[in-house]
């Protein structure tokens, strides 16, 4: 008997919504699973991720909270390792500097400095990115910053699919994990599938396959990178292009295996160049896949100002497609 | 003394193990200190004399379910708690059989078994902490109470005034207990606090607070039943000031220079050890043997301890990056 082909269903979203239903689904799963942060309640969350949810969970587990970037993530802190599985919502990266001292000097330290008698099962998400002209105290990437850190876990959704997915998964992990949204990322829409789930929160992916260059990038940086790529299709250029998704840990072998085959990288990120992710990665190439290599490595990064309000000035200091397309074809060679 | 006003029908027996546990604190630091001396213990080591009444008199309130957090002069509240001496120490040899596997030294003193989240050595660091234990407590409708432990030196931390707000917002079931001692390392309180009377501080969050003698055990014990009690029965938080001194250096390095002689000779006197043990003594609760028995006791156990800290072995350096993440899901290096 033939088998019946049928097309997976699948639902037009935005990125924003898939967030939210992401969230829906670990409060409904999951008893010990709430979400606190400021404005996540009646305002519906600054960027209107959890607009709606005080309405059906109510306000026990959509918790608003005072201006305590500190205090409420110490509260998720505490919260975690008593057994439940609180979502912190820090509104900006830059916000989340004030709540540094809990992340970096409790969440990430407990286990190891208690002789694994303490984790922290604690998701904290935060947006991130320029690109909304709110200037230079909203607006950068310091997802980077965090991925120093051994003890914790960072994420950087770019897709629907895993906007929806690594949420879950998070949530299941025994140890504290940052998820960064890129600001520029909420309002992207598109298909997905309608029984869209958990993703793993480990993996590298290969979004664009090419043999010319590996394009390596993450978040917001995402979709500028594979329209460049498409762009240096048409100059006869096949580039591969890498999303990390997770920044800690990163996914070396498929880093390496990629670079194995192109010979040529560029890493894209907006977060500055001086001590960042992408040195770090550059670092790892040519440690591990030096001999490999045809050319020296290449980065793109945010140029090094605080990222300014006026939009010509706060687009000129982060990657950008025709930079990406340059950055490429300097590396080929062919600049 | 105020035994009699607060606490009529203590016990002969009760009052002799309130002294026998500050003997004990006392009298293993002593032997800290001494073991430090001759780099048992490295890093920093800070003592809690004079202030063992606190912990003697707030501990053994709590219930076993009940949570503790504590500071980086913890050793006295975790004895009382019941973590093993011997596990104590050799956390502070840096022997894998301490009781944070030597990971954590003498700052970070952790129990699982007795719900002991810790020796925190970020001043103000466990107070949210505290709220958020509670905060689990209180959404899953369990009867616990978390005692969270700081000093005066925690009050002109952000961290404090975040977590008395929160807590009392959200009604969570914290006694706050600030272990005023006057000094926030070398900076007196006066020099730090444009309002000394710490107490008040937790009036603003309209959470109810009381200041007791905090070399006083007797007085301690009485503040911590009302405290407790009240906490359990209100599910919501509590300040309790003990106003106490610490006898000696801050840690170690501490020359004391930013203090007089004068004045810690002033606070000798008070010391809650002798104070205590003079007042059984001129009341006839307590016969000569009987002090004679605990220090005998607490010699023993000190003595063993030692040779279990001695006996202790090194964590492999093969081991240093396990519990970086926990085991199952962990990758290698990140």
């Amino acid at each position: 008997m033939p088998k019946e082909t049928v097309q997976p269903a699948t639902i037009e979203i935005t990125y924003r919504d898939a967030m939210r239903e992401a969230i829906r689904d670990a409060l409904r799963r999951d008893d010990n699973v709430f979400l606190m942060g400021e404005d996540v309640g009646r305002y519906g969350g600054c960027y209107a991720v959890s607009k709606g949810l005080l309405a059906e969970f109510g306000p026990e587990r959509i918790r608003d909270t005072p201006l305590s970037e500190s205090g409420f993530t110490g509260a998720g802190i505490g919260a975690a390792m008593a057994g439940m599985r609180p979502i912190v919502e820090l509104m900006t990266v830059n916000f989340s500097l004030l709540a540094l001292d809990q992340i970096l000097n409790t969440a990430a330290t407990v286990r190891h400095m208690s002789g694994n008698q303490f984790g922290v099962p604690l998701v904290i998400r935060m947006a991130t990115g320029a690109g909304r002209q709110v200037a230079a105290q909203h607006s950068h990437s310091l997802e980077g910053w965090y991925a120093h850190i051994p003890g914790i876990k960072v994420l950087a959704p770019a897709t629907l699919e895993d906007a929806r997915g690594m949420l879950w998964t998070a949530l299941q992990d025994p140890d504290p994990v940052l998820i960064f949204e890129n600001v520029m990322l909420y309002n992207m829409s598109g298909k997905l599938a309608a029984d869209a789930g958990p993703v793993d929160i480990d993996k590298a992916a290969i979004r664009r396959a090419g043999r010319d260059i590996s394009l390596i990038t993450y978040g917001g940086s995402l979709w500028k990178t594979l329209e460049a790529a498409a762009a240096l299709a048409g100059e006869n250029i096949d580039a591969e292009v890498i999303d990390l998704r997770s920044l800690r840990p990163l996914d070396d072998p498929t880093i390496m295996t990629s670079v194995t085959k192109t010979r040529r990288a560029l890493i894209v990120d907006e977060g500055w160049r001086s001590g960042s992710l992408s040195a770090e990665i550059c670092t790892r190439i040519v440690e591990q896949a030096f001999w490999e290599l045809d050319a020296p490595i290449g980065r793109l990064c945010s140029e090094e100002v605080p990222i300014p309000y006026p939009r010509h000035l706060e687009n000129a200091a982060i990657p950008q497609v025709p930079k990406i397309v340059a950055a490429a074809k300097a590396v080929l060679g062919r600049a | 003394m105020t035994a009699q006003a607060d606490k009529p029908h203590l016990s002969r027996e009760h009052m002799l193990e309130l002294l026998m546990q500050m003997i004990r604190i006392r009298r293993f630091e002593d032997k800290c200190a001494e073991l430090y001396t001759q780099e048992k213990i490295r890093g920093f080591l800070h003592l809690y004399d004079g202030e063992e009444a606190i912990a003697v008199g707030v501990v053994p309130v709590l219930e076993k379910r009940d949570r503790i957090v504590a500071t980086y002069r913890e050793h006295g509240h975790a004895l009382v708690r019941g973590v093993a001496m011997k596990a104590a120490l050799a956390e502070m040899y840096g022997k894998q059989e301490g009781c944070s596997r030597g990971r954590g030294g003498s700052m970070h003193l952790f129990d699982r078994a007795t719900n002991f989240y810790g020796g925190n050595a970020i001043v103000g660091g466990g107070l949210p902490l505290s709220v958020g234990l509670a905060l689990a407590d209180h959404m899953r409708g369990d009867d616990i109470v978390t005692a969270c432990f700081f000093g005066d030196g925690a009050v002109a931390e952000g961290e404090f005034h975040e977590s008395l707000n929160l807590a009392a917002l959200w009604g969570l079931p914290v006694l706050f207990v600030c272990e005023n001692n006057l000094y926030a390392m070398g900076t007196a309180l006066a020099l730090s606090e444009s309002e000394t009377d710490i107490e008040r501080k937790a009036s603003c969050y309209r959470i109810t607070s009381e200041a007791v003698d905090g070399m006083d055990v007797v007085a301690v014990e009485a503040a911590a039943r009302r405290a407790v009690h009240a906490v359990r029965e209100s599910g919501k938080p509590y300040f309790l000031e003990c106003r106490t001194y610490r006898l000696r250096a801050h840690s170690m390095f501490d020359a004391q220079l930013y203090r007089d002689k004068a004045e810690v000779e002033a606070a000798t006197q008070k010391e809650p050890i002798g104070r205590f043990q003079g007042w059984l003594e001129a009341n006839h609760m307590i016969h000569p043997e009987e002090i004679v028995r605990m220090e005998s006791e607490v010699a023993s156990e000190i003595v063993e301890a030692v040779a279990f800290a001695e006996a202790g072995t090194w964590e492999p350096v093969e081991q240093l990056t396990r519990f970086t993440y926990a085991e199952k899901s962990m990758r290698a290096e990140g």
